[in-house]
């Protein structure tokens, strides 16, 4: 077989990550080279996102969140400006793995069964199979699949996959996530209960997130900093504190909050500044 | 979809295994039963088409005869069969991961795909001398090859944009890319050309006896016993090629089975 060709992840408890930002987006161009001409997804992006932080990008389809996405991801290089993750170039954060990634597919292994899939990065990377099987079980209890661990991604419907997904994320305790939108398949009990699980998750690890929506809502219960994004091409719109006190005992009660109708007003509003968006930007899942 | 009740799917699904069972054998006993009245009572002529009866009779007179022509046809294609089907693998690993080799052997494997194979076969009957089986094995290995080859390449190919990505995101060396990903991905392809490939070692292996070498494989029989006008029997030869048709089918059709289980398309 062919020897290794990518360095493999360095020791990642040597470098203090905590003190770097998580993110840091400077002077972000993207444009890509298609058959029918360049298409300018990205211009101007600068964005940063502290350690612990929870960003949500949200704007209408084909803005550029998930070209943004991948770009801190390492997946697609910028043609212009610097992607800089806790410090390191996006490269080495990735050798480092230094993040965890929910794409918008769930993307399983279908060969695989689900406990399987969850311990996918924990086996290439060489845990133990003893170590594996106890994150596993503690994974798949987390998004609620304990009794699926032996069945196979094509008998799971489209939102139980998707938590697989968002288990095999975290396998790895990530300081950083990245989610292009993890829960747009799910029912909206589904996702209200993996969102305050999400929350809660963040707030155990402090972890910070770059989570990709369509749901005004979404964002705001979620984020302590919305961007809006506007296409054509892509760029921040405008970057919205949210003024939400959170409290993990209540995370529920949030929902009734005065703060939380005032953080969706804000987001509306910046989102129809930008262009004339129609009605279409509340929790539709263009995908 | 997936998550009905499972007793329903399940019985349904039985129903329909039942069906798929009983009705080819339906067809076939009246399919035996037009035939029997057409020769025996219209009475068509025996050696135009000798009744089921007669076939039948041959076959169980000739048994002996009959198992050692199967097992030597059946051994050329078997043999053909894996060293056509390991050669077309490891040639499409190669094409699929070295560009100028995939465009050196689309010509070749596209040639041998549109020549009858068994067309060689006086050839390598005289290259090899006429006690060899070497020829025919050599034949069914060919005709095994392209389709393996080509269904190989096929599913190297079908590698999905999301699991590169996330072997990206793993930092994955490449030989964990294609333990991985690469190789469960194609592994349905391959077993689909190797069932292709089956039942084209069997027609190829057999057809390649008509044409000179060692008597005693079915397609040797088959063309004796109709030259001394033994048509009967020259047709219980045709019902045990039919056999070993269907043994090397669903063998390697079990074989994809097995190595698909788990992976249901619903
Ligand atoms: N690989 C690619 N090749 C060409 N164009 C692309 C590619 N990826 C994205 N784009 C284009 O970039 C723009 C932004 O896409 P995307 O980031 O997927 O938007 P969003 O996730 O906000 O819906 C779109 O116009 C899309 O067509
Ligand atoms: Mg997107």
């Amino acid at each position: 077989m062919t020897q290794v060709p990518e360095p493999q992840p360095t020791d990642s408890s040597a470098t203090p990550t905590r003190s770097a930002d998580a993110v840091v987006v400077r002077g972000v161009d993207k444009t890509f080279d298609t058959r029918s001409g360049q298409v300018q997804a990205l211009t101007a992006i600068g964005l940063t996102v502290s350690a612990g932080e929870f960003v949500s990008l949200i704007g209408p389809s084909g803005c550029g969140k998930s070209t943004l996405m991948r770009l801190i991801a390492d997946l697609d290089q910028p043609t212009a400006g610097s992607v800089t993750v806790f410090g390191k170039t996006a490269s080495r954060a990735r050798l480092d793995q230094d993040y965890g990634i929910a794409f918008q597919q769930a993307g399983l292994l279908p060969w695989r069964t689900v406990a399987a899939n969850v311990g996918l990065p924990l086996e290439l990377h060489g845990a133990t199979s003893r170590d594996r099987n106890a994150r596993i079980e503690e994974l798949l209890d987390m998004v609620g699949l304990s009794d699926f661990a032996d069945r196979y991604p094509d008998q799971l419907s489209g939102g139980m996959q998707q938590r697989v997904a968002i288990a095999r994320s975290l396998a790895e305790k990530p300081d950083l996530l990245l989610m292009d939108e993890p829960f747009g398949a799910l029912d909206e009990m589904t996702r209200e209960r993996m969102q305050t699980e999400l929350l809660r998750i963040c707030a155990e690890t402090g972890a910070a997130v770059v989570f990709v929506t369509h749901s005004i809502p979404e964002a705001v219960y979620l984020s302590d900093r919305v961007v809006v994004m506007s296409p054509r091409p892509g760029r921040i719109q405008q970057i919205v504190p949210m003024a939400l006190t959170r409290d993990p005992e209540h995370a529920e009660a949030l929902r009734e909050d005065r703060a939380f109708f005032d953080g969706v007003t804000a987001v509306r509003e910046a989102l129809h500044t930008g262009s004339p968006v129609p009605t279409g930007a509340r929790g539709v899942e263009n995908r | 979809m997936v998550l009905t009740l499972p007793g329903k799917s399940r019985s349904a699904a039985r129903t329909e295994t039942t069906l798929r069972i009983i009705a080819p054998i339906a067809v076939g006993i009246l399919v035996l039963v037009g035939w029997q009245f057409l020769v025996s009572v219209i009475g068509v002529s025996d050696y135009l088409l000798p009744s089921p009866a007669a076939i039948v009779e041959e076959f169980i007179e000739f048994f002996p005869s009959m198992v050692s022509a199967t097992l030597i046809t059946g051994w050329n294609a078997l043999l053909g069969l894996i060293i056509g089907s390991i050669l077309g693998i490891l040639l499409a690993a190669i094409a699929a991961g070295w560009r100028p080799i995939d465009h050196m052997s689309a010509p070749v494997v596209a040639s041998l795909a549109v020549i009858p194979i068994v067309a060689l076969a006086p050839v390598l009957n005289s290259m090899f001398g006429a006690d060899s089986q070497f020829g025919r094995q050599a034949i069914a290995g060919l005709a095994s090859f392209v389709p393996v080859f080509i269904n190989t390449l096929r599913g190297f190919r079908q590698t999905l944009p999301v699991h590169r990505d996330l072997m990206k995101v793993y930092a994955a060396s490449s030989a964990q890319i294609v333990r991985t990903v690469t190789l469960p991905t194609a592994v349905p392809f391959v077993f689909t050309g190797i069932r292709i490939a089956s039942s084209l070692a069997v027609i190829s292996a057999l057809v390649a006896e008509y044409f000179g070498g060692p008597r005693g494989g079915l397609g040797g029989l088959i063309s004796t016993s109709a030259a001394s006008s033994a048509y009967a029997r020259a047709w219980a030869y045709v019902v045990a090629s039919i056999v070993l048709g269907l043994v090397f089918f669903l063998a390697t059709l079990a074989l994809e089975r097995l190595a698909t289980r788990g992976r249901r398309r619903s």
